[in-house]
Protein backbone atom coordinates (compact mmCIF):
# COMPACT_ATOMS: atom_id res chain seq x y z
CA UNK A 1 0.00 0.00 0.00
CA UNK A 2 1.54 3.65 -1.04
CA UNK A 3 1.38 6.29 1.33
CA UNK A 4 -1.56 8.23 2.33
CA UNK A 5 0.32 10.78 0.04
CA UNK A 6 0.80 8.20 -2.72
CA UNK A 7 -3.40 7.32 -2.78
CA UNK A 8 -4.34 11.06 -2.38
CA UNK A 9 -2.56 11.56 -6.15
CA UNK A 10 -3.34 8.66 -7.66
CA UNK A 11 -7.33 9.43 -6.88
CA UNK A 12 -6.95 12.64 -7.99
CA UNK A 13 -5.49 11.66 -11.35
CA UNK A 14 -4.03 14.95 -12.71
CA UNK A 15 -1.67 17.57 -11.23
CA UNK A 16 0.55 15.89 -7.82
CA UNK A 17 -0.35 18.38 -4.77
CA UNK A 18 3.43 18.24 -4.30
CA UNK A 19 3.74 21.02 -6.57
CA UNK A 20 1.93 23.38 -4.11
CA UNK A 21 4.73 25.73 -2.54
CA UNK A 22 2.68 27.40 -0.10
CA UNK A 23 2.42 30.72 -1.38
CA UNK A 24 -1.56 30.82 0.76
CA UNK A 25 -2.61 32.50 -2.68
CA UNK A 26 -5.54 29.85 -2.80
CA UNK A 27 -6.50 30.40 1.35
CA UNK A 28 -6.90 34.08 0.80
CA UNK A 29 -9.54 34.09 -1.94
CA UNK A 30 -11.34 31.16 -0.26
CA UNK A 31 -14.60 32.34 0.79
CA UNK A 32 -14.86 29.86 2.84
CA UNK A 33 -11.53 30.19 4.66
CA UNK A 34 -12.57 31.72 8.26
CA UNK A 35 -14.96 28.77 9.31
CA UNK A 36 -12.93 25.78 8.04
CA UNK A 37 -10.74 23.94 11.25
CA UNK A 38 -8.09 23.82 8.36
CA UNK A 39 -7.54 26.13 5.45
CA UNK A 40 -7.12 25.32 2.09
CA UNK A 41 -3.26 25.25 1.48
CA UNK A 42 -2.93 23.32 5.32
CA UNK A 43 -4.79 20.54 4.16
CA UNK A 44 -2.13 19.98 1.88
CA UNK A 45 0.93 20.48 4.04
CA UNK A 46 -1.59 17.54 6.30
CA UNK A 47 -1.74 15.35 3.14
CA UNK A 48 2.13 15.50 2.93
CA UNK A 49 2.28 14.86 6.79
CA UNK A 50 0.16 11.81 6.42
CA UNK A 51 -2.35 13.25 8.63
CA UNK A 52 -5.19 11.49 7.10
CA UNK A 53 -7.03 10.71 10.17
CA UNK A 54 -7.69 14.60 11.14
CA UNK A 55 -8.43 15.30 8.01
CA UNK A 56 -10.99 12.86 7.12
CA UNK A 57 -12.28 14.14 10.62
CA UNK A 58 -11.97 17.53 9.66
CA UNK A 59 -15.27 20.18 9.04
CA UNK A 60 -13.29 21.68 6.20
CA UNK A 61 -13.58 18.95 3.55
CA UNK A 62 -17.76 19.47 4.04
CA UNK A 63 -17.57 23.40 4.42
CA UNK A 64 -15.90 24.01 0.89
CA UNK A 65 -18.32 24.93 -1.31
CA UNK A 66 -16.79 24.31 -4.58
CA UNK A 67 -16.49 27.93 -5.87
CA UNK A 68 -13.11 26.32 -8.03
CA UNK A 69 -11.61 29.95 -6.82
CA UNK A 70 -8.29 28.65 -5.53
CA UNK A 71 -7.44 25.91 -8.39
CA UNK A 72 -8.43 28.78 -10.63
CA UNK A 73 -5.97 31.36 -8.97
CA UNK A 74 -2.91 28.74 -8.14
CA UNK A 75 -0.25 29.40 -10.04
CA UNK A 76 0.74 25.91 -10.13
CA UNK A 77 -3.08 24.44 -10.91
CA UNK A 78 -3.27 22.32 -7.97
CA UNK A 79 -6.83 21.01 -8.06
CA UNK A 80 -7.45 21.89 -4.57
CA UNK A 81 -11.42 21.23 -5.05
CA UNK A 82 -10.54 17.92 -6.57
CA UNK A 83 -8.49 17.03 -3.57
CA UNK A 84 -11.36 17.45 -1.41
CA UNK A 85 -13.59 15.27 -3.20
CA UNK A 86 -11.11 12.57 -2.89
CA UNK A 87 -10.77 13.27 1.05
CA UNK A 88 -14.50 13.27 1.36
CA UNK A 89 -14.90 9.93 -0.28
CA UNK A 90 -12.72 8.53 1.55
CA UNK A 91 -13.96 10.10 5.15
CA UNK A 92 -17.61 8.06 3.29
CA UNK A 93 -15.45 4.88 3.04
CA UNK A 94 -13.66 5.00 6.16
CA UNK A 95 -16.97 4.90 8.01
CA UNK A 96 -16.26 8.53 9.78
CA UNK A 97 -19.64 10.12 11.42
CA UNK A 98 -18.67 13.55 9.33
CA UNK A 99 -18.11 17.45 11.38
CA UNK A 100 -20.73 18.38 9.34
CA UNK A 101 -23.50 15.55 9.57
CA UNK A 102 -26.54 18.25 7.73
CA UNK A 103 -23.87 18.74 4.48
CA UNK A 104 -23.70 14.83 3.92
CA UNK A 105 -27.28 14.54 4.68
CA UNK A 106 -28.28 17.02 1.99
CA UNK A 107 -25.90 15.00 -0.41
CA UNK A 108 -27.90 11.67 0.48
CA UNK A 109 -31.48 13.18 0.24
CA UNK A 110 -30.28 14.96 -3.12
CA UNK A 111 -29.28 11.68 -4.78
CA UNK A 112 -31.60 9.51 -3.13
CA UNK A 113 -34.15 11.97 -5.26
CA UNK A 114 -32.45 11.26 -8.57
CA UNK A 115 -32.12 7.79 -8.07
CA UNK A 116 -35.57 7.43 -7.71
CA UNK A 117 -36.86 9.74 -10.27
CA UNK A 118 -34.32 10.87 -12.63
CA UNK A 119 -34.89 14.15 -11.49
CA UNK A 120 -34.88 16.31 -8.70
CA UNK A 121 -37.99 18.72 -7.25
CA UNK A 122 -35.79 20.70 -5.62
CA UNK A 123 -38.55 22.59 -3.27
CA UNK A 124 -40.38 19.07 -2.31
CA UNK A 125 -36.55 17.92 -1.76
CA UNK A 126 -35.92 20.27 0.21
CA UNK A 127 -38.52 20.94 2.12
CA UNK A 128 -38.61 16.78 3.38
CA UNK A 129 -34.69 17.30 4.05
CA UNK A 130 -35.84 20.26 6.28
CA UNK A 131 -38.39 18.10 7.97
CA UNK A 132 -36.38 15.29 8.58
CA UNK A 133 -33.05 17.00 10.34
CA UNK A 134 -35.83 19.13 12.17
CA UNK A 135 -34.18 22.11 10.88
CA UNK A 136 -34.94 25.73 9.93
CA UNK A 137 -38.11 25.96 10.71
CA UNK A 138 -38.38 29.32 8.86
CA UNK A 139 -37.24 27.42 5.74
CA UNK A 140 -40.43 25.45 5.88
CA UNK A 141 -42.17 28.49 5.85
CA UNK A 142 -40.21 29.37 2.24
CA UNK A 143 -41.32 26.37 0.89
CA UNK A 144 -44.93 26.93 1.74
CA UNK A 145 -44.06 30.09 -0.04
CA UNK A 146 -42.91 28.91 -3.07
CA UNK A 147 -46.10 26.42 -2.91
CA UNK A 148 -48.38 28.66 -3.42
CA UNK A 149 -46.78 30.74 -6.19
CA UNK A 150 -47.06 27.62 -7.89
CA UNK A 151 -42.96 26.84 -8.07
CA UNK A 152 -43.61 23.53 -6.12
CA UNK A 153 -45.56 21.36 -8.06
CA UNK A 154 -45.90 17.96 -6.94
CA UNK A 155 -46.40 16.20 -10.14
CA UNK A 156 -42.99 17.61 -12.04
CA UNK A 157 -42.33 15.07 -14.64
CA UNK A 158 -39.66 13.00 -14.26
CA UNK A 159 -37.12 10.79 -16.26
CA UNK A 160 -38.76 7.75 -17.98
CA UNK A 161 -36.15 5.29 -19.14
CA UNK A 162 -35.38 4.98 -15.02
CA UNK A 163 -33.65 1.50 -16.10
CA UNK A 164 -30.68 3.62 -17.56
CA UNK A 165 -30.79 5.67 -14.12
CA UNK A 166 -30.64 2.50 -11.99
CA UNK A 167 -27.64 1.29 -14.55
CA UNK A 168 -25.81 4.52 -13.95
CA UNK A 169 -26.20 4.04 -10.23
CA UNK A 170 -25.57 0.72 -10.00
CA UNK A 171 -22.59 0.55 -12.20
CA UNK A 172 -20.51 3.69 -9.98
CA UNK A 173 -21.89 2.03 -6.81
CA UNK A 174 -18.87 1.72 -4.06
CA UNK A 175 -18.84 -1.65 -2.50
CA UNK B 1 -30.09 28.99 -35.63
CA UNK B 2 -30.92 25.41 -33.73
CA UNK B 3 -29.68 24.57 -30.67
CA UNK B 4 -30.22 21.27 -28.23
CA UNK B 5 -31.40 22.32 -24.56
CA UNK B 6 -30.90 21.27 -21.38
CA UNK B 7 -33.25 22.94 -18.96
CA UNK B 8 -32.03 20.63 -15.88
CA UNK B 9 -34.02 20.37 -12.70
CA UNK B 10 -34.00 23.80 -11.39
CA UNK B 11 -35.59 25.43 -14.19
CA UNK B 12 -39.02 23.02 -13.66
CA UNK B 13 -39.44 24.27 -10.43
CA UNK B 14 -37.22 27.23 -8.26
CA UNK B 15 -35.84 28.82 -11.92
CA UNK B 16 -39.32 28.65 -13.60
CA UNK B 17 -39.26 32.09 -14.11
CA UNK B 18 -35.94 31.81 -15.79
CA UNK B 19 -36.51 28.83 -17.49
CA UNK B 20 -39.79 30.92 -19.41
CA UNK B 21 -37.71 33.76 -19.71
CA UNK B 22 -34.92 31.83 -21.65
CA UNK B 23 -37.57 29.78 -23.88
CA UNK B 24 -39.08 32.93 -24.73
CA UNK B 25 -36.09 35.29 -25.39
CA UNK B 26 -34.75 32.63 -27.58
CA UNK B 27 -37.74 32.08 -29.64
CA UNK B 28 -38.27 35.93 -29.89
CA UNK B 29 -34.31 36.22 -31.64
CA UNK B 30 -35.18 33.02 -33.97
CA UNK B 31 -33.48 30.70 -31.78
CA UNK B 32 -35.17 26.99 -32.22
CA UNK B 33 -34.63 25.29 -29.11
CA UNK B 34 -34.75 21.15 -28.71
CA UNK B 35 -35.02 19.72 -25.51
CA UNK B 36 -33.11 16.49 -24.92
CA UNK B 37 -35.21 14.18 -24.83
CA UNK B 38 -35.72 12.49 -21.62
CA UNK B 39 -32.91 14.15 -19.99
CA UNK B 40 -32.08 13.35 -16.50
CA UNK B 41 -30.46 15.17 -13.42
CA UNK B 42 -26.80 16.52 -13.99
CA UNK B 43 -25.95 15.63 -10.38
CA UNK B 44 -25.27 18.98 -9.48
CA UNK B 45 -22.75 19.21 -6.12
CA UNK B 46 -23.59 16.58 -4.37
CA UNK B 47 -22.43 13.94 -7.07
CA UNK B 48 -19.00 15.45 -7.63
CA UNK B 49 -18.76 15.63 -3.63
CA UNK B 50 -19.76 11.99 -3.47
CA UNK B 51 -18.42 9.72 -5.91
CA UNK B 52 -17.25 10.78 -9.12
CA UNK B 53 -17.76 8.22 -11.13
CA UNK B 54 -21.35 8.74 -10.53
CA UNK B 55 -20.81 12.92 -11.41
CA UNK B 56 -19.38 11.89 -15.06
CA UNK B 57 -21.90 9.76 -15.30
CA UNK B 58 -25.09 11.16 -14.92
CA UNK B 59 -24.33 14.28 -17.54
CA UNK B 60 -22.45 11.53 -19.71
CA UNK B 61 -25.75 9.98 -20.51
CA UNK B 62 -27.31 13.59 -21.43
CA UNK B 63 -24.48 14.79 -23.38
CA UNK B 64 -24.73 10.99 -25.70
CA UNK B 65 -28.12 11.70 -26.19
CA UNK B 66 -27.36 15.61 -27.06
CA UNK B 67 -24.89 13.73 -29.39
CA UNK B 68 -27.02 11.84 -31.54
CA UNK B 69 -28.77 15.18 -32.76
CA UNK B 70 -25.13 17.00 -33.34
CA UNK B 71 -26.35 20.74 -32.09
CA UNK B 72 -24.77 22.59 -29.36
CA UNK B 73 -26.68 22.37 -26.12
CA UNK B 74 -27.87 25.48 -24.53
CA UNK B 75 -27.74 24.92 -20.86
CA UNK B 76 -29.48 27.70 -18.81
CA UNK B 77 -28.18 26.71 -15.50
CA UNK B 78 -24.29 27.27 -14.19
CA UNK B 79 -24.59 24.73 -12.24
CA UNK B 80 -25.34 22.02 -15.01
CA UNK B 81 -22.98 24.15 -17.18
CA UNK B 82 -20.01 23.61 -14.98
CA UNK B 83 -20.68 19.54 -14.46
CA UNK B 84 -21.33 18.99 -18.24
CA UNK B 85 -18.17 20.87 -18.88
CA UNK B 86 -16.59 19.08 -16.17
CA UNK B 87 -17.62 15.22 -17.46
CA UNK B 88 -17.07 16.16 -20.63
CA UNK B 89 -13.57 17.20 -20.02
CA UNK B 90 -12.40 13.74 -18.12
CA UNK B 91 -14.72 11.61 -20.59
CA UNK B 92 -12.19 13.29 -23.75
CA UNK B 93 -8.88 12.88 -21.60
CA UNK B 94 -9.31 10.04 -19.46
CA UNK B 95 -9.46 6.84 -22.05
CA UNK B 96 -10.31 4.04 -19.27
CA UNK B 97 -12.75 6.43 -17.87
CA UNK B 98 -14.58 7.03 -21.26
CA UNK B 99 -14.91 3.24 -21.66
CA UNK B 100 -16.29 2.28 -18.30
CA UNK B 101 -18.88 4.99 -18.47
CA UNK B 102 -19.79 5.28 -21.95
CA UNK B 103 -20.08 1.03 -22.10
CA UNK B 104 -23.58 1.58 -19.79
CA UNK B 105 -25.20 4.46 -21.96
CA UNK B 106 -27.75 3.72 -24.48
CA UNK B 107 -26.63 6.16 -26.89
CA UNK B 108 -23.19 6.18 -28.36
CA UNK B 109 -21.28 9.17 -27.28
CA UNK B 110 -18.99 11.01 -29.15
CA UNK B 111 -17.53 13.98 -27.14
CA UNK B 112 -19.01 16.44 -30.03
CA UNK B 113 -21.57 18.29 -29.10
CA UNK B 114 -20.56 21.90 -27.38
CA UNK B 115 -21.53 22.71 -24.45
CA UNK B 116 -22.58 26.27 -24.54
CA UNK B 117 -24.42 29.25 -22.20
CA UNK B 118 -27.08 31.53 -22.94
CA UNK B 119 -25.10 34.19 -21.93
CA UNK B 120 -22.45 33.51 -24.78
CA UNK B 121 -25.18 32.65 -27.44
CA UNK B 122 -26.95 35.82 -26.81
CA UNK B 123 -24.10 38.00 -26.78
CA UNK B 124 -21.55 36.61 -29.58
CA UNK B 125 -24.14 34.01 -31.70
CA UNK B 126 -27.29 37.06 -31.85
CA UNK B 127 -24.78 39.98 -31.12
CA UNK B 128 -24.98 43.25 -29.25
CA UNK B 129 -26.40 45.17 -32.27
CA UNK B 130 -29.11 42.73 -33.03
CA UNK B 131 -30.42 43.35 -29.04
CA UNK B 132 -30.20 47.06 -29.35
CA UNK B 133 -32.69 46.82 -32.30
CA UNK B 134 -34.88 44.95 -30.78
CA UNK B 135 -35.50 47.00 -27.97
CA UNK B 136 -38.44 49.00 -27.21
CA UNK B 137 -38.14 49.79 -24.06
CA UNK B 138 -35.14 50.81 -22.84
CA UNK B 139 -34.51 49.86 -19.14
CA UNK B 140 -33.45 53.27 -18.08
CA UNK B 141 -32.65 53.84 -14.16
CA UNK B 142 -32.07 50.15 -13.75
CA UNK B 143 -28.63 50.23 -12.41
CA UNK B 144 -27.91 46.35 -12.41
CA UNK B 145 -24.68 44.89 -11.29
CA UNK B 146 -23.64 41.85 -12.82
CA UNK B 147 -23.13 38.87 -10.46
CA UNK B 148 -21.53 35.60 -12.40
CA UNK B 149 -20.82 33.28 -9.51
CA UNK B 150 -18.47 30.57 -9.51
CA UNK B 151 -20.06 27.83 -11.79
CA UNK B 152 -20.00 30.09 -15.61
CA UNK B 153 -16.42 30.62 -14.61
CA UNK B 154 -14.48 27.96 -13.03
CA UNK B 155 -12.25 26.34 -13.22
CA UNK B 156 -11.08 28.71 -16.22
CA UNK B 157 -9.82 26.15 -18.39
CA UNK B 158 -12.82 23.56 -18.17
CA UNK B 159 -15.18 26.06 -18.56
CA UNK B 160 -14.00 28.36 -21.31
CA UNK B 161 -16.24 31.08 -20.71
CA UNK B 162 -14.03 34.20 -20.86
CA UNK B 163 -12.18 36.03 -18.49
CA UNK B 164 -12.62 34.23 -15.01
CA UNK B 165 -11.47 37.62 -13.03
CA UNK B 166 -13.61 40.17 -14.89
CA UNK B 167 -16.41 38.67 -16.90
CA UNK B 168 -18.42 41.38 -18.85
CA UNK B 169 -21.02 39.84 -21.32
CA UNK B 170 -23.50 40.25 -19.02
CA UNK B 171 -22.49 44.01 -18.50
CA UNK B 172 -23.03 44.22 -22.07
CA UNK B 173 -25.99 42.88 -22.52
CA UNK B 174 -26.91 44.67 -19.68
CA UNK B 175 -25.92 48.57 -21.31
CA UNK B 176 -27.67 47.36 -24.64
CA UNK B 177 -31.13 47.21 -23.38
CA UNK B 178 -30.77 50.60 -21.73
CA UNK B 179 -29.45 49.86 -18.59
CA UNK B 180 -26.64 51.62 -16.66
CA UNK B 181 -24.47 48.83 -15.52
CA UNK B 182 -22.81 49.27 -12.41
CA UNK B 183 -19.13 48.21 -11.99
CA UNK B 184 -18.18 46.04 -8.88
CA UNK B 185 -15.14 43.76 -7.25
CA UNK B 186 -17.77 41.37 -6.59
CA UNK B 187 -19.14 40.03 -9.69
CA UNK B 188 -17.39 36.32 -9.62
CA UNK B 189 -17.11 35.98 -5.86
CA UNK B 190 -19.25 32.94 -4.20
CA UNK B 191 -22.70 32.91 -3.14
CA UNK B 192 -22.08 29.77 -1.20
CA UNK B 193 -24.26 27.33 -3.37
CA UNK B 194 -25.62 24.29 -2.22
CA UNK B 195 -24.66 24.63 1.00
CA UNK B 196 -27.50 27.23 1.30
CA UNK B 197 -29.95 24.28 2.95
CA UNK B 198 -27.48 22.76 5.14
CA UNK B 199 -25.42 25.47 6.69
CA UNK B 200 -28.12 28.59 5.96
CA UNK B 201 -26.50 30.60 8.45
CA UNK B 202 -22.75 31.03 6.36
CA UNK B 203 -24.99 31.75 3.03
CA UNK B 204 -26.89 34.42 4.96
CA UNK B 205 -23.55 36.15 5.74
CA UNK B 206 -21.95 35.67 2.02
CA UNK B 207 -25.09 37.30 0.53
CA UNK B 208 -25.15 40.25 2.90
CA UNK B 209 -21.79 41.23 1.63
CA UNK B 210 -22.40 40.75 -1.65
CA UNK B 211 -25.93 43.12 -0.83
CA UNK B 212 -23.72 45.78 0.55
CA UNK B 213 -21.14 46.11 -1.73
CA UNK B 214 -23.74 45.89 -4.52
CA UNK B 215 -25.29 49.03 -2.75
CA UNK B 216 -21.23 50.20 -2.30
CA UNK B 217 -21.27 50.49 -6.28
CA UNK B 218 -24.88 52.21 -6.59
CA UNK B 219 -26.80 49.70 -7.75
CA UNK B 220 -30.66 49.34 -7.49
CA UNK B 221 -30.69 45.81 -8.16
CA UNK B 222 -28.70 42.59 -9.12
CA UNK B 223 -28.73 41.10 -12.33
CA UNK B 224 -27.66 36.91 -12.85
CA UNK B 225 -27.60 33.80 -14.76
CA UNK B 226 -27.55 30.92 -12.58
CA UNK B 227 -30.74 29.62 -10.28
CA UNK B 228 -28.77 28.84 -7.75
CA UNK B 229 -27.69 31.72 -6.91
CA UNK B 230 -30.90 33.30 -7.60
CA UNK B 231 -32.12 31.23 -4.82
CA UNK B 232 -29.78 32.62 -2.36
CA UNK B 233 -29.75 35.78 -3.43
CA UNK B 234 -33.78 36.68 -3.78
CA UNK B 235 -34.16 34.23 -0.31
CA UNK B 236 -30.82 34.50 1.69
CA UNK B 237 -30.48 38.18 2.24
CA UNK B 238 -32.00 40.05 5.22
CA UNK B 239 -32.53 43.08 6.47
CA UNK B 240 -32.26 46.80 4.60
CA UNK B 241 -29.43 46.06 2.55
CA UNK B 242 -31.43 43.60 0.61
CA UNK B 243 -32.00 44.45 -3.20
CA UNK B 244 -33.89 42.82 -6.16
CA UNK B 245 -32.24 40.41 -8.24
CA UNK B 246 -33.10 39.80 -11.60
CA UNK B 247 -32.19 37.21 -14.18
CA UNK B 248 -30.76 38.21 -17.12
CA UNK B 249 -33.36 37.18 -19.40
CA UNK B 250 -36.23 38.68 -17.49
CA UNK B 251 -34.66 41.71 -17.97
CA UNK B 252 -34.32 40.95 -21.96
CA UNK B 253 -37.63 40.20 -22.00
CA UNK B 254 -38.87 42.97 -20.39
CA UNK B 255 -36.62 45.70 -23.06
CA UNK B 256 -38.29 42.97 -25.92
CA UNK B 257 -41.46 44.13 -24.94
CA UNK B 258 -42.27 40.17 -24.42
CA UNK B 259 -45.40 38.87 -22.40
CA UNK B 260 -44.67 37.35 -19.30
CA UNK B 261 -41.98 39.72 -16.98
CA UNK B 262 -45.42 41.02 -14.68
CA UNK B 263 -45.71 36.87 -13.91
CA UNK B 264 -42.02 36.33 -13.57
CA UNK B 265 -41.91 38.86 -11.22
CA UNK B 266 -44.53 37.75 -8.84
CA UNK B 267 -42.69 34.54 -8.50
CA UNK B 268 -39.70 35.99 -6.93
CA UNK B 269 -39.43 36.17 -2.80
CA UNK B 270 -38.07 39.81 -3.16
CA UNK B 271 -40.67 42.19 -4.62
CA UNK B 272 -39.01 43.85 -7.49
CA UNK B 273 -42.49 45.31 -8.80
CA UNK B 274 -42.20 48.59 -6.20
CA UNK B 275 -38.58 49.17 -8.53
CA UNK B 276 -40.07 48.54 -11.55
CA UNK B 277 -43.11 50.62 -10.83
CA UNK B 278 -41.01 53.36 -9.79
CA UNK B 279 -39.14 53.45 -12.85
CA UNK B 280 -41.68 53.18 -15.33
CA UNK B 281 -40.53 50.12 -16.73
CA UNK B 282 -44.63 48.04 -16.53
S1 LIG C 1 -2.31 28.68 -4.38
FE1 LIG C 1 -1.49 26.71 -5.10
S2 LIG C 1 0.71 26.82 -4.71
FE2 LIG C 1 -0.23 28.46 -3.51
S3 LIG C 1 -0.58 27.52 -1.49
FE3 LIG C 1 -2.46 27.23 -2.66
S4 LIG C 1 -2.26 25.23 -3.64
FE4 LIG C 1 -0.22 25.84 -2.93
S1 LIG D 1 -13.20 25.49 -3.91
FE1 LIG D 1 -13.38 25.16 -1.70
S2 LIG D 1 -11.30 25.40 -0.92
FE2 LIG D 1 -11.30 26.28 -2.98
S3 LIG D 1 -11.68 28.47 -2.67
FE3 LIG D 1 -13.69 27.50 -3.01
S4 LIG D 1 -14.47 27.00 -0.96
FE4 LIG D 1 -12.25 27.41 -0.76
Amino acid sequence: MGSFLDDVNQRIDGVDIQNCYHCQKCTSGCPMAQVMDFKPNEIIRMVQAGRKDALLRSSAIWLCASCETCVTRCPNAVDIPRLIDVLREMSLEAGVVPQEREVVQFHESFLGTVKRGGRVNEPLMIVSFKIKTGTYFNDVIVGLKMFMKGKLSLFSPRTKNMQAIRRIFRSTAKS
Amino acid sequence: MDFSYYPGCSLHSTGKEYGQSVELVSEALGLKLHELNDWSCCGATSAHSTNFELSVALPARNLAIADQKGLDIMIPCAACYNRFKTAQHNLNHKEALRATITAGLDDNYSGKAAVRSPIEIFHQDIGLETLKSRVVKKLEGLKPVSYYGCLWLRPSDICDFEDAENPMMLDEIMTSLGAESRNWSFKTDCCGGSLTVSKSDLVEKMVGRLMRMAREAGANCLVTACPLCMANLDMRALGEDALPTFYFTELMALAMGLKGPQNWFGLHNFDPMPLIRSLQLL
